[in-house]
């Protein structure tokens, strides 16, 4: 696939990087999300995919500041005041987080913080926003919406809890919807359902979406493209077909060698693991950031790679081929 | 259900309370016959007396008969006066409970703007000032700046009396500018106690997650706190209340003696100066009482708070 230069991008970042106080932790990524593609954000805890995210979001904590450009429809989010921001989040941008219970206010009813993006961004009074919300919670299969309006999170196990959180996400129909691992606080049984909605839900609304998940399976079930990250940098893009077939960086060959297959014969009964760790944050070494647990490593690899290739991209002096 | 356990549990408090409250009066040292009589009377005179105040007859009967009493709304006869405790209760509630009433709806005031901003603001200049006044405050007794209160209003700048009582009958207003220093006295430690922890409230609540959520959704830093954080940060802010409103009883027995108030905490140090016991267990076991029933309230304020604890207990 590739990215053609006929699919329209909703959002092109470029040159952004993410400063935590002094320390850079996300560096110059780039990247293009075309309109109606999904694509997959991948990398271990530490990597940047959540910084990058937020950054775009313009939700970045206390402390920690962006720069570089992320333009959707000609407009520099990164560059738009408090207020411009807000009319777009909710609306146009939708996001869903990681921990479905703390994400969602434990003193305040499901159907109030549903129907909360429709007041704001579509003026709806309270009863038509409940209204709305309840049809919003039955399309995320969430069994007795009507009842669930008036519960709090708490009352909700953790599965409706984040289809609770998805209806909000898509309550006004986003262009873009940046999923921030959304399943990874679920059950195991429960992340498939949850994934499947998220899948029909994408779908149905011809949303662009950008999935972050340390899961590559799933992003090879529910992706067209997928970005790997790795210590704050962007070492390799392409369409999922490609990267996961023949992936260019070591680390993302790592990455999928480390997967566990059910026919596949552990050597020494053990599950294959990166040596080392990911270090922490400005421990990195200087140039690319994997180099001091990658075997192809060489002195060149001191200065870090650009991103090359047309389409499969990968920022390596080494690429496996 | 819940609620009615509670309140069964607030009346069983109470019955032990009583019950100490009795105990540790009547093992207190100083007999009051001997305060009466002076140091000059003889064992003969202070057996007299005994019998005469009913000291002479058993603790439990004793006991049974000021409960008793209490439950008819009969208070008892003060040993030394030999007027009835009730009516002289009620007048000096009239000082009392505005007393501590203002000093809190002052230290209200001007703990949750303050708080408010302080947190939103911790990082700039603005917030940090707020944050070092409260820290003053706190250390400020407040004793001391009730002295420094009348130093500056009634003594320099004649504004305000220095100290005693004009009474709600003669004159509402007179009353009312007796009350404000003393008030303002004990509400300024209290308020910045409680700007403090408005203050990391607010501090602890933006950076929850469903403040994030709440912003991811369109709503801007204020809104996000006003319909997310201010609900959510109120519950560890009434925990505190509670204990506060505790803290300002004993801190209005020292206003009291401060600006001379007929109140009930002087009240309660004239009666233990003259061993008066009955007077001592009234009023030691209405302070009791009171923090009893504030506990009671704040857990009442935490259930329309905190739908979990609606659903747990």
């Amino acid at each position: 696939m590739g990215v053609s230069a006929a699919t329209e991008a909703v959002v092109r970042v470029s040159d952004l990087s993410v400063r935590v106080g002094t320390v850079e932790a996300v560096h110059s990524v780039g990247f293009e999300l075309a309109a109606g593609r999904r694509t997959g954000l991948i990398g271990e805890s530490g990597s940047g995919k959540t910084l990058t995210a937020l950054a775009v979001m313009g939700l970045l904590p206390d402390g920690l500041s962006a720069r570089g450009r992320a333009v959707y429809r000609e407009q520099d989010l990164l560059a738009l005041s408090e207020g411009e921001l807000c009319r777009l989040r909710g609306d146009r941008l939708g996001m869903i987080f990681q921990e479905p219970l703390s994400a969602l206010n434990p003193v305040q009813k499901i159907g109030e913080q549903v129907a909360e993006p429709l007041r704001l961004h579509r003026g709806l009074g309270a009863r038509e926003s409940l209204a709305r919300a309840r049809e919003l919670l039955e399309r995320v299969q969430i069994p007795g919406a009507v009842e669930k309006l008036a519960q709090y999170p708490h009352q909700l196990s953790g599965g409706q809890r984040q289809r609770a959180m998805i209806a909000m996400a898509i309550s006004c129909s986003p262009e873009l919807l940046i999923a921030d691992e959304p399943t990874t606080a679920l059950d195991v049984t429960v992340q498939a359902e949850v994934l499947r909605l998220l899948d029909r839900l994408v779908d149905e609304e011809g949303a662009t979406l950008l999935l972050i998940t340390h899961d590559l399976p799933v992003v090879a079930g529910l992706c067209d493209r997928v970005l790997v990250m790795y210590g704050g940098h962007l070492i390799e893009e392409g369409a999922v077909g490609e990267v996961f077939d023949s992936p260019r960086h070591p680390y993302t060959l790592a990455l999928l060698e480390s997967i566990p297959s059910l026919d596949q014969e552990l050597p020494g009964g053990r599950f294959q693991a990166i040596p080392g760790a990911v270090p922490g944050l400005g421990q990195f070494p200087s140039g690319c950031p994997f180099r001091n647990r990658c075997p192809r490593a060489t002195e060149i690899c001191a200065t870090m790679p650009v991103l090359e290739g047309e389409g499969h991209r990968a920022a390596c002096w080494h690429p496996v081929s | 259900m819940q609620v009615l356990s509670r309140l069964a549990v607030l009346l069983l408090s109470l019955m032990v309370a009583s019950m100490a409250v009795f105990a540790v009066v009547n093992v207190l040292p100083g007999d009051p016959a001997a305060v009466i009589l002076g140091t000059s009377a003889s064992p003969q005179q202070i057996a007299d007396l005994h019998r005469q105040l009913g000291l002479d007859r058993p603790a439990w009967l004793r006991y049974l008969e000021w409960l008793g009493g209490l439950i008819r709304g009969d208070f008892g006869v003060s040993l030394i006066s030999k007027q009835p405790i009730l009516p002289e209760l009620q007048g000096r509630a009239l000082v009392s409970v505005p007393l501590a009433l203002f000093a809190m709806f002052l230290a209200l005031a001007v703990s949750i703007p303050l708080g408010i901003v302080a947190g939103v603001r911790y990082r700039s200049l603005s917030g940090s000032l707020i944050s070092a006044l409260s820290l003053g405050g706190i250390a400020i007794p407040a004793f001391w700046a009730g002295l420094l209160l009348v130093t500056i209003f009634a003594v320099q700048l004649h504004v305000l009396p220095a100290g005693s009582f004009v009474p709600w009958e003669e004159s509402p207003v007179g009353a009312l500018r007796s009350l404000l220093l003393p008030s303002i006295a004990l509400g300024l430690v209290q308020g910045a106690v409680l700007t403090r922890y408005i203050r990391s409230a607010v501090i602890e609540v933006q950076r929850e997650d469903y403040i994030r959520t709440a912003r991811s959704k369109g709503l801007t830093r204020g809104q996000a706190l006003r319909r997310h954080g201010l609900k959510n940060a109120a519950i560890p802010v009434v925990t505190i209340l509670g204990l506060q409103l505790t803290s300002l009883l004993v801190g209005a027995v020292v206003i009291e003696n401060v600006f001379y108030l007929p109140g009930l905490g002087r009240m309660l140090l004239d009666a233990v100066r003259n061993r008066d016991l009955i007077e001592i267990q009234d009023l030691i076991l209405l302070l009791t009482a009171t923090v009893l029933v504030i506990n009671f309230a704040t857990d009442l304020s935490y259930r329309l708070l905190d739908p979990r604890i609606r659903a747990s207990r």
